[in-house]
């Protein structure tokens, strides 16, 4: 930052007080003066699971949404990175403008208005600004994650006054208003604000309530609830006491388990299920019932593991306990007991010793997403897992490769993924990347494109066998072991997931943090992923921020410039 | 319902001012058309349009493009659907992507260097596509500045960008398009009553509430941010717009008719499912513009790493670009072939449709300019060089039709500045780096 920069920040936040509101954009490094190391606060458009979410707390469940999101974005691997770079299209508006209005008429119809609004107009086709200041007020809190400042309040009722004189009805006013809030940019996007920190001079860190939104969101992906803002308006956030005794309540909640599936579905882009197709010619048993069982079984077996048993997080990719549907019993070839009369029943089921599957990556949920739709693709899997679990990026296939050697399915030559691939990577082009992503991808081809378990192909057995990272394995039992003991996996959870919190890469500063504080505690606690989340959770760093830079608005040129020849210095 | 011939000034002011005692802005007064439904009333013509449409994995090379420069007297195979229009589309064979030293990122590096006039240095797109500058200057007295769609049954399948790192998501389903632009918030421009709707005039305020509070919010924010606010407050003012349309009596469009409500078929990238829902999107599209809803549109038929298939195959379009072997007697990939057939037949599907649209003594298409563009020269091995490129349409007679350009290892970005120009974007140069380009085909300007 420059000084005239940071001269005119100070004016501004002299004259703006405890309410300013500062984002701003990522700087290079990140350590702060005395060495600790300070985030980037950026605005981040809500998921569409955190905008459900968060209709479902304030309205209730019978509150329905109608509409669609526009996509999410995921950057560095996560959505929650993603949702930092993405703003409102024109298109993406339209939707969220209609979901409002849609939310909002059933908010304040006959049915819900008793409820949900605190107060009864004097007349129903009148303006009546007390009881509309009530409603708004109280609901703008909820929705903005802090109070509304008395300019926006002023706005809303005036609004909700002025539909009502137009229509003639002070409830479809009322709607109208709160359908401003529920499409506002205070509402869809997470703004962060910060602050001086009283115990550092010099040093910023989150206001109370942008630590209580951080807080919510990352351990339920949700906005806070009322006893969270209290807690942040009477400035508890900002004792180590007050913190830590929001941080055990939030993670002694039902809802923490809400916020590990958020995690998980994010991290392990269970997005992709939203579009995922099979040829239902080739795989008749696969059905949209078992593309929703796949996705379930993984988040139970993490669930289970992570937080009900307390267990390693390494061993999820050992595991033989796990949970079954008779769908999936019957794809994965498993002979289960399930309780008669009941639809879909789901039944813990543990594998017996020396059986072929084992951990999250045999399920349908990692096999059947990161495959074809008519076939399984060792190279995509080998690539899922490297980016996915591991952190590790594969580079991009070259241009102009000629892929003459690799020939089809029918080729009587090549029966096994493995002969085609080996065919491949026979040219040099190729080989480089390939022999990251094939040996481990290879080694899970006893699961057809659904997850269903088959010992040869075209005829011909499958050779399961493979290396990751220098260490050897005869099949797919030994991939999940060698991923078990592979150091990138646990360095890969502790980055994913407080990039989760965070909404940013990590900056080289927050890196060594995480490596020598967090990932080191996270080991001792012998890899129990709730001290993890607690570790971040009652961080210094997780609240601390970098000092914020304004600036013009810039061009489109510049912008593109920026964002893309200055990406060495943004990392 | 009071005959079209029978609508007058006077009748349509009698009407809004009856109809409701609040003030509303006065309509286009000076649009109405002229007796033949080609031109507005004061002589100028209907406004010319705009439009996109993708595919991925290319052609193959030699096999699309006719055989000889200039006239187009004859496709080649893979071109053969558009026969019927060979007057009205042209091709542009011979132009390049440039990497200048950044990475190929395949499927992607190609499609976007096209679509945005910069070889991208990362999988991030940061600068508006160019159907997008255009819908700036052409697409902002419409409903919709924009409407993008596509067949793949996946929203994010768009290959429609503002700056920053925002896709225009694509509608997957001709049965919401149709509810979005022909639903209950639609105004025929033929219609003879018209009453502003007073909870429009509620919304209205509504968002002004909204929109005021944009300059506290963007004071504090740093730029990256702040450019991001200044997308969501321009996507407000669309819908401003909308709102300012729909208290409006529109101009009559002689063309206009409102069609019926499409069925979607199975949502996804099987290739029979993918040409019947592309063709409801050609038809309630060629509308949409008909109606002057829109003066944009933006159609993917298949996504750059094509995910088509055939029912009961395992292979996809783009598995058997890489995996599929020459057949030595027909000298090119037959199943991927199959799949190019399917997509050059979507092409002249969309063209049909513009064209089936009569507007006085020609077509929808006379001032329509559709781009076709795609990601690859030859997908099988990912190549950047001679990428297939279309237009289809007049654009209201500034453009010849019925040419092959033959450029000879140009920059793409030609025919992206030629579009530009030719609807109307005042820029004489488009592009950087090796893309820039000042140079327009000039062959196929008028």
């Amino acid at each position: 930052m420059t000084g005239t920069n940071r001269g005119g920040y100070l004016r501004r936040l002299a004259l703006c007080g405890a309410v300013a509101a500062f984002g701003f954009v990522g700087l290079a490094g990140g350590a702060k003066a005395d060495g600790t190391p300070a985030g980037q606060v950026a605005m981040r458009r809500l998921t569409q699971e955190q905008y459900k979410q968060i209709v479902n707390d304030i309205f209730g469940p019978t509150v329905t949404l109608g509409g669609r999101f526009e996509p999410d974005m995921r950057d560095a691997g996560l959505l929650a990175v993603g949702a930092a770079q993405v703003s409102v299209t024109a298109a993406g508006l339209e939707q969220y403008d209609l979901m409002a209005r849609s939310i909002a008429s059933q908010v304040v119809d006959p049915q819900h208005r008793a409820l949900l609004i605190p107060c009864k107009p004097a007349s129903d086709t009148a303006p009546d600004d007390a009881c509309a200041k009530a409603f708004l007020s109280k609901v703008g809190r909820l929705l903005y994650r802090r109070p509304l400042s008395q300019h926006e309040l002023d706005d809303q009722v005036a609004a909700a006054n002025e539909a009502t004189a137009k229509t003639n009805d002070f409830y479809n006013g009322l709607g109208l208003s709160l359908a401003g809030l529920l499409e506002a940019p205070q509402f869809l996007f997470r703004q962060e604000t910060v602050e001086p920190d009283p115990n550092h001079a010099g040093e910023y860190r989150l206001d109370a309530y942008s630590k209580a939104s951080r807080l919510s969101f990352f351990l339920w992906n949700a906005a806070p609830d009322p006893e969270l803002l209290a807690a942040a308006e009477k400035g508890e956030l900002n004792t180590d006491s007050g913190l830590k005794k929001q941080v055990d309540r939030l993670m002694a909640s039902p809802r923490l388990e809400t916020g590990v599936r958020a995690f998980f579905i994010d991290m392990l882009s269970f997005d992709g299920f939203s579009t995922l197709a099979k040829d239902t010619t080739l795989y008749p048993k696969f059905t949209s019932q078992v593309l929703r069982d796949a996705q379930e079984q993984t988040m139970r077996t993490i669930v289970d593991h992570l937080l009900v048993q307390q267990g390693d997080y390494r061993d999820l990719f050992t595991t033989r306990k796990t949970f079954m549907t008779p769908l999936l019993a019957s794809i994965y070839k498993v002979q289960v007991a399930f309780p008669e009369g009941v639809l879909n029943p789901w039944v813990a089921y543990e594998y017996p010793e020396g059986a072929p599957q084992a951990g999250i990556l045999t399920e349908a949920s990692f096999v059947g997403l990161h495959s074809q739709p008519g076939r399984s693709s060792a190279t995509v899997r080998g690539k899922a897992l490297r980016e996915v679990l591991l952190c590790q990026k594969v580079p991009d296939p070259p241009g102009n490769v000629n892929f003459n050697l690799v020939q089809d399915t029918n080729n009587p030559n090549y029966k096994t993924a493995r002969q085609r691939l080996e065919a491949h990577r026979t040219a040099a082009t190729c080989a480089g990347c390939h022999k990251i992503m094939d040996p481990v991808g290879l080694a899970l081809e006893n699961f057809d494109t659904i997850g269903g378990f088959r010992t040869t192909e075209n005829g011909a057995p499958i050779d399961a066998s493979g290396e990751i990272d220098g260490v050897k394995f005869a099949d797919v039992i030994g991939l999940g072991k060698a991923v078990h003991d592979n150091p990138a996996a646990t360095a890969c959870i502790v980055n994913r997931v407080y990039e989760f919190g965070a909404g940013h890469k990590p900056n080289k500063s927050e890196s060594e943090w995480m490596t020598k504080t967090l990932a080191a505690d996270f080991s001792s606690s012998g890899y129990k992923f709730p001290s993890l989340l607690r570790g971040i959770a009652t961080s210094d760093v997780f609240f601390r921020a970098m000092p914020p830079q304004t600036g013009a608005l810039e061009t489109h040129t510049k912008l593109a410039s920026d964002v893309n020849g200055n990406q060495e210095v943004q990392k | 319902m009071i005959p079209l011939k029978n609508i007058n000034r006077r009748r349509v002011l009698r009407g809004m001012l009856a109809g409701s005692a609040v003030t509303v802005g006065l309509p286009f007064l000076d649009c109405f058309l002229d007796t033949n439904g080609t031109a507005l009333a004061d002589g100028q013509a209907l406004p010319v349009c705009f439009g996109t449409w993708f595919w991925g994995l290319g052609f193959n090379p030699g096999r699309w493009e006719p055989p000889t420069a200039g006239k187009i007297t004859a496709f080649g195979p893979e071109l053969a659907g558009l026969t019927p229009y060979k007057d009205k589309v042209n091709v542009y064979s011979g132009t390049k992507v440039i990497l200048d030293g950044r990475p190929m990122i395949t499927h992607f590096t190609g499609d976007w260097a096209v679509l945005t006039g910069t070889t991208p240095r990362e999988e991030r797109v940061v600068i508006p596509s160019v159907d997008m500058l255009i819908a700036d200057v052409i697409g902002t007295k419409t409903r919709f500045r924009s409407l993008e769609v596509t067949s793949t049954g996946n929203a994010v399948h768009s290959y429609s960008r503002r700056e920053g790192a925002a896709i225009n998501p694509a509608e997957v389903s001709p049965a919401a398009l149709y509810t979005r632009i022909f639903g209950p918030e639609f105004k025929d421009p033929n219609a003879a009553d018209f009453k502003p709707d007073p909870q429009v005039m509620a919304r209205k305020s509504v968002l002004s509430a909204v929109k005021d509070q944009r300059d506290e919010l963007a004071k504090t924010l740093g730029a990256s941010d702040k450019a991001r606010l200044e997308e969501y407050f321009a996507s407000l003012r669309q819908i401003e717009q909308q709102l300012d349309l729909e208290l409006q009596k529109p101009a009559p469009l002689a063309a206009c008719t409102t069609p019926t409500k499409p069925e979607d078929l199975v949502l996804g990238s099987e290739i029979e499912s993918v040409k019947g829902n592309h063709k409801l999107f050609a038809a309630l599209l060629a509308h949409a513009l008909a109606c002057g809803q829109t003066r944009v549109i933006n159609v993917t038929f298949n996504d750059a790493t094509s995910s088509l298939r055939k029912q009961g195959s395992s292979m996809t379009h783009h598995v058997y670009s890489h995996e599929e072997s020459i057949d030595p007697v027909l000298g090119y990939q037959p199943n991927v072939t199959s799949f190019i057939m399917n997509i050059s037949g979507g092409l002249a599907d969309m063209v049909g449709a513009l064209d089936s649209i009569k507007e006085g003594d020609g077509t929808l298409l006379d001032r329509m300019l559709l781009m076709a563009s795609t990601d690859t020269g030859y997908a099988k091995v990912h190549s950047l060089d001679d990428m297939p490129l279309i237009t289809a349409g007049r654009a209201g007679g500034r453009i010849k039709t019925g040419i092959h350009v033959v450029a000879k290892g140009d920059p793409s970005t030609r025919l992206g500045l030629t579009v530009q120009q030719a609807v109307g974007v005042p820029i004489n140069s488009w592009g950087t780096d090796s893309m820039q380009t000042s140079k327009t085909f000039t062959e196929v300007m008028a």
